[in-house]
């Protein structure tokens, strides 16, 4: 009985300090926002009012839909539409053609992880460099995030120096580096300083910032009474992106939609407390209209969201404003790493969402939740996380997905538990169970057996005691056995 | 008041002095017990496998046997999280059952509102906060949430004489064993239920205690396959302790 996740998680284990070092730096997110929620008395009200605005605006999203695009327009910025990931990356490339552009420099976006939109413009000869620092070291090392906030701290400062060594980032950067800090660049070199390692990345993009021709954001909200989008980042690399290159492109999931500043001022002030535990973003910036001499395009992306929204029992995902804390709080994501989930958004999010984009490939993260419900009680949007993941379980047998000895075990145990005399002959013989020699039970409970001792039979059941009256002798006998 | 005694499987079978224990706690609080024969599971192992539909009959059954009842008491919170919250939404309608039906922590806190006990237990226990006592039942205030503090369990605890109450930091956070989630991943539970225990050991208690004999099951499984020296023992025998 394993799946896609169990396998790999059961390899994740294995190396017990860097699962330990995973744990405990998720574990220290998740303390970090509680003292955050601790601090504002009316956060169950805000949790509340922002679950209220988001189902709200969801279910009235052709309407806010318009309203924000009739009002970006206005402020003469271009709106396109794109129903999926083809039709989006095809929308860009065809920006990006029409301003020559060679060079693109873009904030994090996890609506462009799910189009794969990088590696369709790298295909087509542009350049696209990611200037979050977590993804750009990930762009260079080539692999996909694994946490949707915090991509990269699965990696180490060892292992970013390697990467920075292997990129000439060191060797362009790190003898101003060195001298700014007024440190010997052997020295910080051969520590992996993070301040020095942090440097060296900052004038690598400044490099990129300079040179680039077009900047690409994605967008944490897009406020329909102003048409304007909000994106929130701690490096201001957004800003940067922005600020620079003549064309700034928007990228904008539907489901981001708010209605106005009144309820943006209820997402502020959850967004950084529950998913970082900050108090904000250092940066929030709000993009409404082209700077002068430039333009601004905003590509809304329905990739799937309308049939999320037409789907009655997964509905509420959409109302996700991806914090990550779902993740942070899951002890089974912290014990098992981003890359154990074949979904490139992991934990218990990661797992719905999956499900709902392509639920052949993605079954396998199912069984990931031990369905603990802490992920329903971080949820800034109370989204039904576990619940969800509940009714997915039950959903998979109708999608040719079931494990088959978890249906016969449920068959079994049906037949058992619907007659009363097969379960009270099976109490009486289970005692059996015990003497039975070890290697049988083991080999029979091979997946118990991996990480327990088998339970022991008591000699007479609670129903055999009840039975007989339940003398002190019986129940002094049910006791012996601790 | 007529109570109707609901022993799940699991404890019948493996951990039937937790039964007696709850028994002889209620009877000696002056309640009418009665314990209905015929009943087996509450159905939760085959909806945690994807299979609730193969739960109807039983959840059918399970509230013609017990509906009588003024309350159906029973010493395992998961198990009663399951027949109040979730047998309504497999039957597809109202049990009437599944709405009396409560943990014995919050019959005795809620319900009869036990101000003292004559228990006697000598110990330090660390308190095992299960997460559907918590997160579901609301035995005690969830640790993710921004409300006053409480916990019905450790209230319980504290009327024993002699008893010294601790619990573990990451006072809330799950075992491990979410029914077939152990055997479908036992790499991440095993290493939850390791975390959990060395959690609890570092208390310095000798016992881990809780309203949930799944997850002392599990723990007491990894406990003893790695010679953890702690033992395991469920709430209501503490609070029963010497009668």
């Amino acid at each position: 009985m394993s799946t896609q996740h169990s396998k790999k998680a059961n390899e994740f284990v294995k190396d017990i300090v860097k699962v330990d070092r995973h744990d405990v730096t998720f574990w220290s997110v998740r303390v970090k926002r509680d003292a955050m929620a601790h601090e504002v008395p009316e956060w169950e009200d805000l949790r509340e009012a922002a679950s209220q605005i988001k189902k709200h605006t969801v279910t009235h999203l052709a309407d806010y839909l318009e309203e924000f695009a009739s009002n970006a327009e206005r402020n003469g910025v271009h709106v396109l539409w794109a129903k999926d990931a083809n039709e989006y990356n095809a929308i860009v490339l065809d920006i990006l053609r029409n301003h020559d552009v060679r060079k693109v420099v873009k904030s994090k976006s996890m609506l462009t992880e799910e189009c794969g939109l990088n590696d369709s413009l790298t295909a087509n000869g542009i350049e696209v460099v990611e200037t979050d620092l977590g993804e750009r070291i990930l762009q260079l090392l080539g692999v996909p995030p694994s946490h949707i906030v915090m991509p990269a701290i699965h990696i180490t400062r060892e292992q970013v120096l390697e990467c920075f060594r292997k990129n000439h980032i060191i060797e362009k950067n790190g003898a101003q580096a060195a001298a700014c800090m007024g440190g010997d660049l052997e020295t910080l070199i051969g520590k992996a300083d993070p301040t020095f390692l942090t440097r060296c990345a900052r004038y690598h993009l400044r490099d990129n910032f300079m040179t680039a021709d077009c900047g690409m954001t994605g967008a944490n909200f897009g406020i329909a009474s102003t048409g304007e989008v909000v994106v929130c980042t701690n490096e201001g690399n957004a800003d940067m992106s922005t600020s620079i290159p003549p064309l700034h492109i928007v990228s904008m999931g539907i489901e981001k939609l708010i209605p106005d500043y009144k309820s943006m001022a209820v997402f502020q002030r959850l967004l950084a407390r529950n998913g970082t535990g900050q108090p904000t973003t250092v940066y929030t910036s709000h993009f409404r209209k082209p700077r002068p001499g430039s333009e601004m395009y905003i590509v809304l992306v329905d990739n799937g969201r309308s049939d999320i929204l037409g789907n009655e029992e997964h509905w509420q995902t959409l109302k996700c404003m991806r914090c990550g804390a779902c993740m942070n709080t899951c002890p089974v994501y912290r014990r098992s790493g981003g890359y154990s989930y074949s979904y490139f958004i992991p934990g218990p999010i990661g797992i719905n969402l999956g499900m709902l984009r392509d639920s052949d490939r993605h079954y396998g993260n199912c069984s990931a939740c031990s369905l603990c419900c802490s992920c329903d009680n971080v949820c800034p949007v109370k989204v039904d996380l576990s619940t969800q993941i509940y009714k997915w379980r039950q959903q998979l047998d109708g999608l040719h997905h079931a494990d088959p000895m978890k249906k016969s075990l449920s068959n079994g145990m049906k037949i058992m538990f619907d007659h009363p005399s097969f379960y009270t002959s099976a109490l009486k013989m289970a005692p059996v169970a015990n003497s039975l020699p070890s290697w049988l039970t083991k080999t029979a409970m091979r997946d118990w057996c991996y990480g327990h001792e088998m339970p022991v039979f008591a000699r007479k059941s609670f129903h055999q005691l009840w039975k007989e009256g339940m003398n002190d002798d019986d129940l002094k006998s049910s006791e012996k056995k601790n | 008041m007529k109570v109707g005694l609901f022993i799940p499987c699991y404890v019948d079978a493996l951990y039937p002095e937790v039964g007696v224990s709850t028994y002889k706690l209620l009877r000696s609080l002056g309640v009418d017990v009665y314990y209905p024969e015929k009943q087996t599971c509450c159905g939760q192992p085959m909806g945690n496998a994807g299979f609730q539909d193969k739960a109807m009959k039983l959840v059918e059954s399970f509230d013609e046997l017990f509906k009588g009842y003024d309350y159906v008491v029973s010493p395992s919170a998961s198990c009663t999280s399951y027949v109040r919250f979730f047998h309504p939404q497999i039957a597809g309608h109202e049990c009437e059952a599944a709405g009396k039906t409560v943990d014995i922590v919050e019959f005795l806190h809620d319900i009869l509102q036990v101000k003292s006990l004559p228990a006697k237990f000598p110990h330090k226990v660390s308190l095992h906060n299960s997460c559907h006592g918590v997160r579901e039942l609301g035995l005690s205030s969830p640790s993710e949430r921004n409300i006053p503090k409480f916990n019905k369990i450790r209230d319980l605890l504290e009327m024993v004489e002699g008893i010294t109450v601790v619990e573990p930091e990451r006072p809330d956070e799950c075992c491990g064993f979410g029914g077939m989630f152990s055997v479908e991943e036992p790499g991440v539970s095993t290493k939850m239920g390791m975390d959990k225990v060395m959690r609890h050991i570092s208390t310095g208690a000798e016992y881990i205690t809780g309203p949930d004999s799944s997850c002392l099951m599990h723990m007491q499984g990894i406990s003893a396959k790695n010679n953890l020296p702690i033992r395991f023992i469920h709430v209501a025998q503490i609070l029963s302790a010497g009668l």
